[in-house]
């Protein structure tokens, strides 16, 4: 019985000295002893495959095709991804010349959506007031537009969506990572933003500016 | 008679009911502590083929998850960023640095980077990153503190209990969709009931418990 008894405390030192506690780091996946279908050969979105000779599961679009896609609902009308209209490229239809203004409706949602959006996308470099002092900044960014500078505020809407979407000098493009209609929201909240640095007490409604003057 | 069973036979019986109690029960605790993805998968952490940190990134600079994971409201998967998004920034940032090496050339010839993938359910199930971030489930609910590892480790089991818990109380974990990506944001125990029954009824949250709600 004693032997018995110090087999048994041995084992389970034993495995407790190898296996450890749980949570413990790991840099071994994990193992798993049953595989109970746990990993299947199917298609899955940024995995490895060797079916193809780029090795890559997720497939790029082969040239000239465009993505079977839910058209954009513009003023009612439906308009498809590849259609050469002011939202897919922000230039008016059959030239180069941008458009002037947003094709969307400027309502609270689109300016909330373009808050955050913009927040995500543009004020690591832009900063919280497109000035151009976002936190990378301070981390060797050395060129970032500051959006408040008049050439930017006379810029088209157009230039505006043109640029998110195709990147300019050292900016790389945002086409993406945001979609079309969350770049116009960008365009739009923008115009706040810009708004908020130019606006004199004769932009504020009347009954609003007495308030300020105090 | 005592020739043929010495006198300390009388006590093999109970010896070998206490020894099987004891290896029993050893057994038992053992395979409850050990054989479970709270031991199998939590605190795993491969070596990456980019020393990226997520606590400079989402830490330090505050960048929002989607700045990368962009696609994560929309898709069933939560995208691993395109080499050229990195690039964004280290076009100017640690711009010849040997450590971006693998990012530079991924952007230059479209070759991906072996990122080893940590959180992995089985192929059967069918969870979906949108349905979650757009009813108010936070990325740290399953993730945890992401914007304090400098390398990411697994910290949550992701078991189906571990679904399930949350599943069957989903008021408990639920918060304002302006704070999903918020990782340091704690639920307030005083308001929580009342603000998760909200939501739940408000996003209309339906938290199923059938296996056909993940199991395909």
């Amino acid at each position: 019985m004693r032997y018995f008894l110090l087999i048994l405390a041995l084992t389970v030192v034993t495995i407790m000295g190898v296996a450890g506690k749980r949570g413990s780091l790991s840099r071994q996946p994990p193992i798993e002893i049953f595989p109970d279908m746990d990993r299947q050969p199917k298609l899955r979105p940024q995995e490895p495959n060797a079916f193809f000779a780029d090795g890559k599961s997720s497939r790029e679009h082969p040239a000239g095709t465009v993505a079977h896609a839910a058209p954009l609902m513009v003023n009612g009308q439906a308009v498809y991804p590849h259609e050469d209209a002011p939202v897919n490229t922000g230039k008016i239809t059959g030239t180069t010349n941008f458009v002037e203004t947003n094709p969307f409706p400027v309502t609270e949602t689109l300016m909330a959506r373009g808050q955050q959006r913009y927040q995500i996308n543009c004020l690591p470099c832009h900063g919280p007031q497109a000035d151009g002092n976002g936190i990378t900044k301070k981390l060797g960014m050395g060129v970032v537009a500051n959006l408040q500078e008049k050439r930017f505020v006379t810029m088209t809407d157009g230039e505006v969506f043109h640029t998110i979407s195709n990147g300019k000098n050292l900016m790389g493009s945002y086409a993406a990572n945001v979609t079309v209609p969350d770049r116009w929201a960008i365009v739009a909240y923008l115009r706040a933003l810009q708004l908020s640095k130019l606006a004199t007490l004769n932009d504020v409604p009347a009954e609003m500016q007495s308030k300020l003057k105090k | 008679m005592s020739d043929i069973f010495p006198k300390w036979t009388n006590w093999l019986p109970l010896k070998i009911a206490v020894g099987a109690v004891l290896v029993g029960t050893a057994a038992t605790a053992g395979s409850w502590y050990y054989l479970t993805p709270k031991y199998s998968n939590v605190g795993y952490q491969p070596v990456q083929p980019v020393a990226f940190s997520h606590a400079i990134h989402a830490g330090q600079l505050g960048m929002d998850c989607r700045y990368c994971h962009s696609a994560v409201e929309k898709s069933w998967y939560s995208n691993i960023p395109t080499a050229s998004t990195c690039m964004n920034c280290h076009n100017q940032v640690l711009k010849d640095d040997p450590k971006l090496a693998l990012v530079r050339e991924s952007a230059a010839t479209g070759k991906p980077i072996p990122w080893v993938q940590i959180h992995k359910v089985p192929d059967y199930v069918y969870f979906n990153h949108s349905v979650h971030v757009n009813r108010g489930v936070s990325c740290v609910e399953c993730h945890g503190r992401i914007d304090k590892m400098d390398e990411v480790r697994q910290v949550e089991p992701l078991s189906m209990t571990f679904c399930l818990d949350c599943h069957r109380h989903p008021e408990k974990h639920l918060r304002p969709p302006d704070k999903i990506t918020d990782l340091g944001w704690q639920v307030d125990p005083k308001t929580q009931k009342q603000n998760g029954e909200k939501f739940k009824h408000d996003w209309k949250v339906q938290s199923s418990q059938n296996c056909s709600a993940c199991h395909r």
